[in-house]
């Protein structure tokens, strides 16, 4: 199995759902989180002081995936995330040992 | 008060219209108080909302009860050489009678010294936005107690008490330019010299946490304002009330647009801090000035006003003084403005007949007036309120620790956090499945001891 996690711009999360739930994927995680990459921040006004903000709102979205489906899947991903401009995030996989589904105990690619 | 030698046929009635409208007013102006602190609670940081919120919200308590005790006495009792009043009928509210009335008004006593306590309330409240994330809540509170005994009683009664120096040299205050705002303002300034900036002023973004907040304060102010404003003229038996009434939106809603306009200009953009503090640096400029301008002087009032404390707000970067949420930037600065353009503006057609340079003979003998009252109040207050904070920090310390200031006051001071939205923790759910502890024997109990989460 693989976890596949995707930092992108909060706005394209209804987009990256639909895609995924396209491809047949049953479940997924998002936590609100903030970071920054290339982009840097953005400049805020607040009674004359500019400040800059250096860590943008970004969502993070978690799936679990069988192997064979990891590669597509991250394009899959990357293409419904895209917008071509600066800060659109980062997708990246790692290996997962094992999963387990917590009411029934399933393991492995049963418990997806 | 003083048995009042007046003629039986010119007696002034008890008016039920002026004083339920009174009541109404007194109402109004409490509000402000909370509102301060939402406009000021939403500008800090999240770990220090509380703290913020409670330094307005104490003096609701702390100055009431003084206010009854012996702060009327001070502010509108007799007057001893222009400086103080006190009365033995005043102390303690006990020596007046229900029926009694505020002398020269319609309205009760005890209606003029609710309607008053208000502003009592509110005038020290609007320092602690200087003070934000830093201050030790036992010594504000403390400070609350001193400030309004030296500081605003004494002052009120020069702006406002018969006989008071300021009242008698025909100063022109008609709501508190003076008195609330440009003392407010003052004693901010006395005090954050005295204890210096936050840690990390100038260095770290501190951005307000919640705008909505701000502006949800700005707007109950506004509301409020009109009892502060209009009430001050204690009646309704001419038209000078409405003009007040009139003008307070007229110069609020110039100063908000001169604000945006400098903002978009200067800036690039139109922010709703930027409405809500123009919209509060044209109530302060309105204070003092509306009830003897024209609508049309409230338009100039209030946008210069807008115009200047949209410019005064950046001066505390270019000083290095941590004046934290403006309040010299809006109100000590407002309220100079309002107070001398009186000076200007005033028509001699609204609450008395001085005019100002503008107007009547175009003399300059207003703004002198004017500024013999700005100046006064503002030294007076600014002195007064910088030995009072090192009194304290001599004594009790002003400031929390360094760490504590960090971390956020609020946990240290109040042992609250403002904002749960987290949903973890918290399940009480029985678990069928859970092993059934053993009560009985030592080691559970102290297991049990471990776990309890709540004291109570």
């Amino acid at each position: 199995m693989k976890l596949i996690t995707a930092v992108v711009k909060p706005h394209r999360l209804d987009e990256i759902k639909e895609a995924l739930q396209a491809f047949g994927v049953h479940g997924l995680t998002v936590t609100e989180a903030s970071g920054y990459g290339r982009q840097r921040g953005h400049t805020e006004v607040y009674r004359g002081a500019e400040y800059t903000v250096d860590l943008v709102p970004k969502i993070r979205i978690e799936v679990l995936v069988e192997d064979d489906d990891a590669e597509q899947l991250i394009e899959v991903v990357v293409k419904a995330a895209r917008t071509g401009k600066i800060g659109d995030g980062k997708v990246w996989c790692v290996p997962v040992d094992t999963a387990v589904r917590v009411r029934t105990g399933e393991r492995g690619p049963d418990a997806l | 008060m003083p048995p009042g030698i007046t003629i039986a046929a010119d007696a002034p009635e008890l008016s039920a219209a002026n004083t339920g409208f009174m009541l109404i007013c007194s109402a109004l102006v409490m509000l402000m108080t909370p509102g301060l602190a939402f406009f000021y609670g939403g500008m800090v940081r999240v770990k220090s909302t509380l703290n913020m919120l409670m330094m307005s919200f104490i003096s609701l308590g702390i100055v009431t009860v003084l206010w009854v005790l012996y702060g009327f006495s001070v502010a509108f009792g007799t007057d001893h050489g222009g400086l103080l009043g006190w009365d033995g009928d005043h102390v303690g509210l006990s020596g007046l009678g229900v029926n009694q009335l505020w002398d020269g008004y319609t309205i009760p006593v005890y209606v003029f010294a609710v309607f008053q306590l208000m502003f009592a309330v509110i005038t020290p409240a609007l320092i602690s936005g200087a003070l934000a994330d830093r201050v030790k809540f036992t010594a504000w509170a403390l400070f609350v107690v001193l400030w309004a005994t030296v500081v605003y009683f004494p002052v009120a009664h020069w702006v406002w008490g018969a006989g008071g120096w300021a009242f008698e040299l025909g100063v022109i205050d008609f709501a508190g330019g003076t008195a609330v705002h440009i003392n407010a303002g003052a004693a901010a300034l006395g005090v954050i010299l005295v204890i210096g900036k936050r840690v990390g002023f100038k260095k770290d973004p501190m951005r307000p946490h919640s705008l909505p907040l701000v502006m949800l304060g700005a707007a109950l102010l506004w509301f409020g304002w009109f009892g502060f404003n209009a009430g001050s003229w204690l009646g309704n038996d001419d038209g000078v009330g409405a003009l007040m009434f009139l003008n307070t939106q007229v110069a609020t809603a110039a100063a908000m647009l001169a604000w945006l306009l400098y903002e978009k200009i200067r800036h690039g953009a139109c922010t709703t801090l930027g409405a809500a503090s123009g919209a509060v640096a044209g109530l302060v400029a309105i204070t003092p000035s509306g009830g003897s301008c024209s609508p049309l002087g409230a338009i100039a009032i209030g946008a210069i006003a807008g115009l200047l404390c949209a410019m005064a707000v950046g001066l505390k970067f270019r000083f290095g003084y941590d004046d934290s949420l403006d309040v010299i930037g809006v109100h000590l600065v407002g309220g100079v403005v309002g107070s001398v353009l009186v000076g200007f503006f005033a028509t001699g057609g609204g609450q008395s007949d001085a005019t100002g340079l503008f107007y009547g003979d175009h003399s300059l003998t207003q703004l002198w007036k004017q500024l013999a009252g700005v100046g006064a109040v503002l030294a007076y207050s600014l002195i007064a309120s910088a030995v009072l904070a090192l009194l304290i920090d001599k004594t009790l310390g002003m400031r929390v620790s360094e760490d504590v200031e960090v971390a956020g006051i609020d946990q240290a001071e109040h042992a609250e956090t403002a904002y749960d939205f987290s949903g973890a923790g918290g399940g009480t759910a029985p678990r069928a499945a859970a092993p059934a502890p053993a009560a009985d024997t030592p080691q559970a109990q102290a297991q049990a001891q471990r776990n309890k989460k709540v004291d109570a």
